[in-house]
């Protein structure tokens, strides 16, 4: 199943003006790909994620479409997109840890999900996945304050893929949890898409190292926009917009330590997305920017696969 | 500053609390002031406990924890401890009551802590610590909790424990969710904050940064301490199987894990526990094969002298 999305723009109705935290955001996900999503905190990477699912009474549609295999998604009709919920796509949710009812024990929470999608939860099944990422069957026993948070980010992630959606959207399901549990997601999600359980995968992370253990492209975001798309080597070996090296560049080996080397982050902070400037957003930052640089570079395809936005890479 | 010793964690759990859970076995460290000490360790290995029983948001079940030679169970003025000693938490929306402005959880401090200082001078020291954890104060001032994104409510939440000029930070992964550039941000601030004088309780699942800052690393599998000592000795010659493991499972640039396997590390042949050289000191059940250096027992399977199916305990004779 392939995702097809044009220049999309979702923005946050606050008192003080909109925020614009999607504008212009196109790319698409190929039938079986993992596509990772990285970029900088508060660039939209939750907000893209919950698009393409429902958008809530405070998100406003404000243009572009999303399309999958062909078929235009009603995002802006939340009772029309009702229908592909689930099934067809499903998020797991940043929070979702902190979200599971505590009144409820796991398992019975599980049952009443399924059957409010009208589906009787299969023991065995429900069991195999646990397993598959490091969890004993009694967590089905348990409150959600008797686990702990990686534990709990674990449930919520075999929940929401029980349904096998065709479209995975799973959001920092991997940030509270220690490096062999990452290892043991990891292996489920790439499991699930090798056993055609799941089609298509977005995995929004902050830990590239990572998802370039399993994705095939990785996308990058900056402030509301795409900055960078291509397949996972790509962008850890040959990036080409200023952004992903610099973020790229950052990412300390095991065994560096600060009292020897000191990392410096990117200078600065990301412009405000309810009146962000003209041009390219990361001009205030960018260590190559030039006169050009005051107009909105276009989201070009340098190489098969590769999209940059980026004056100095077209 | 901090000392943690033979503390153990029992938590009770079903119905009538008839099930017993122990999270926490006999563990001991301390932190020292303008010391950064990691805690890592798998998924439910108890680190977040450790961090609540030093919070005291959770009872100590044996042990004790003080913090200056008071132990903090039994503190006599709770408000003058969290003034110096605070916690950020994993999962940072619970940080936030969902109703009320976001930045609320400033002026709770400024009406705890520093009532006396007038309002004007209070947001000058807001927004200097928010722009130590490289947040533009203009985004997120007046902001409630769910108009943030995720590593905006962690910074947040680090604001404002910085906002106290603590001596103690327990720091339950709060950077998961920064990007690489703010992590480091975020990190050199406490390299500056320690050499200041902080000590911080770090918690992590990024090994390359936990290595970054940190001076000591305590590993923690089920509970218990497996290995722990300076952060470049657990590190550069991982005696437990278990560090070695954790150490071959980060995630690395350019290296694929599937691709790793025949480079993995050598084990060590000689068991530091069973196998040290006559006159090498055991603390609790922990071997210190070199100084500082501390490791358990790897248990069966791993350790072919190890009989029982936890950890071997050593003889009174064998003690120090
Ligand atoms: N309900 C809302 N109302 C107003 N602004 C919002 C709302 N939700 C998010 N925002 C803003 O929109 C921007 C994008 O938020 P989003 O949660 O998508 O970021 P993100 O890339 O997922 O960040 P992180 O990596 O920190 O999770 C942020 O600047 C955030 O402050
Ligand atoms: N309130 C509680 N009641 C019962 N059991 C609990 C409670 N809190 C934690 N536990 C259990 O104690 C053990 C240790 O949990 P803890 O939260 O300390 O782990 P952790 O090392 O922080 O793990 P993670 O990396 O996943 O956050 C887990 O098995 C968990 O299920
Ligand atoms: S368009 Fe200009 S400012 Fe933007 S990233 Fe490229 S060089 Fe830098
Ligand atoms: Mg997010
Ligand atoms: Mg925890």
């Amino acid at each position: 199943m392939s995702l097809t999305v044009t220049d999309l723009r979702v923005h946050y109705r606050t008192p003080r003006g909109e925020v614009r935290a999607l504008d212009g955001v196109t790319f698409t996900v190929a039938d079986g790909e993992i596509m990772g999503l990285a970029g900088e905190s508060g660039s939209g990477k939750s907000t893209l994620g919950t698009s393409l699912v429902r958008l809530d009474g405070r998100m406003r549609h404000v243009g572009g479409t999303v399309e999958l295999d062909g078929v235009p998604l009603p995002v802006a009709d939340s009772a029309a997109m009702d229908r592909f919920r689930f099934r067809a796509v499903s998020v797991i949710p940043q929070y979702s840890m902190s979200a599971l009812n505590p009144t409820r024990k796991i398992g019975k929470m599980v049952a009443e999900l399924l059957a409010s999608r009208g589906e009787r939860p299969d023991r065995a099944e429900l069991e195999r996945r646990l397993a598959l990422v490091g969890l004993p069957p009694d967590v089905l026993g348990r409150y959600p304050i008797e686990l702990s948070g990686g534990m709990k980010q674990r449930v919520v992630m075999v929940v929401s893929t029980l349904l096998n959606p065709s479209l995975l959207i799973a959001d920092e399901v991997t940030s509270a949890l220690d490096v062999s549990s990452q290892k043991a997601v990891a292996g489920m999600l790439l499991g699930l898409r090798d056993e055609g359980l799941v089609t298509s995968m977005i995995m929004v992370t902050h830990d590239i190292s990572l998802v370039y253990q399993i994705a095939d492209t990785i996308a990058v975001m900056y402030a509301g926009r795409l900055a960078e798309k291509a397949p996972a080597d790509v962008i850890v070996t040959a990036p080409r917009h200023p952004y992903t090296r610099l973020l790229i560049s950052s990412l300390p080996e095991v065994g560096v330590r600060q009292a020897e080397r000191r990392l410096d982050g990117i200078p600065g902070t990301p412009p405000s997305l309810l009146d962000p400037p003209e041009g390219c957003r990361f001009r205030d930052r960018c260590p190559l920017a030039f006169d050009r640089c005051a107009e909105r570079p276009p989201f070009a395809e340098v190489a098969p696969g590769h999209s940059v936005a980026c004056w100095k890479a077209v | 500053m901090l000392r943690l010793d033979g503390v153990s964690k029992i938590y009770r759990a079903g119905p009538f609390g008839g099930r017993e859970l122990r999270a926490v076995s006999g563990v001991g460290f301390e932190v020292n002031a303008g010391e950064v000490v990691s805690l890592i360790g798998e998924s439910g290995s108890g680190k977040s406990t450790i961090g609540r029983m030093v919070l005291r948001l959770a009872s100590v079940t044996e042990g004790t924890i003080t913090f200056d030679g008071e132990d903090v169970s039994a503190i006599r003025s709770p408000k003058a401890y969290y003034r110096q000693v605070q916690g950020v938490f994993q999962d940072p929306f619970s940080g936030f009551n969902p109703i009320f402005a976001a930045d609320r959880v400033f002026e709770m401090i400024r009406r705890e802590y520093f009532p006396r200082v007038s309002r004007a001078a209070w947001r000058e020291r807001v927004e200097s610590a928010l722009a130590g954890v490289r947040l533009d104060p203009g985004q997120v001032l007046g902001r409630y909790p769910h108009q943030l994104s995720g590593g905006q409510l962690q910074r947040m939440l680090i604001a404002r424990a910085l906002l106290l000029d603590i001596r103690l930070l327990v720091a339950d992964e709060i950077i998961s969710m920064l990007d690489a550039s703010t992590r480091v941000d975020v990190l050199n601030l406490l390299a500056d904050l320690r050499s200041r004088g902080l000590g911080v309780l770090f918690v992590t699942h990024d090994l390359s940064l936990g290595t970054y800052v940190s001076d000591r690393t305590v590993v923690l599998r089920r509970g218990r301490i497996a290995e722990m000592g300076p952060t470049e000795r657990v590190f550069g010659d991982p005696l437990h199987p278990y560090t070695r493991t954790l150490l071959d499972s980060v995630p690395r640039l350019h290296v694929k894990w599937a691709e790793r396997r025949d480079e993995e590390r050598a084990g060590r042949t000689v068991c530091p526990f069973h196998d040290r050289a006559p006159g090498t000191p055991v603390r609790g059940d922990l071997a210190e094969p070199e100084k500082d250096h501390h490791v358990a027992c790897a248990g069966p399977g791993a350790c072919p002298a190890a009989e029982e199916p936890e950890f071997r305990q050593p003889s009174a004779k064998e003690r120090v």
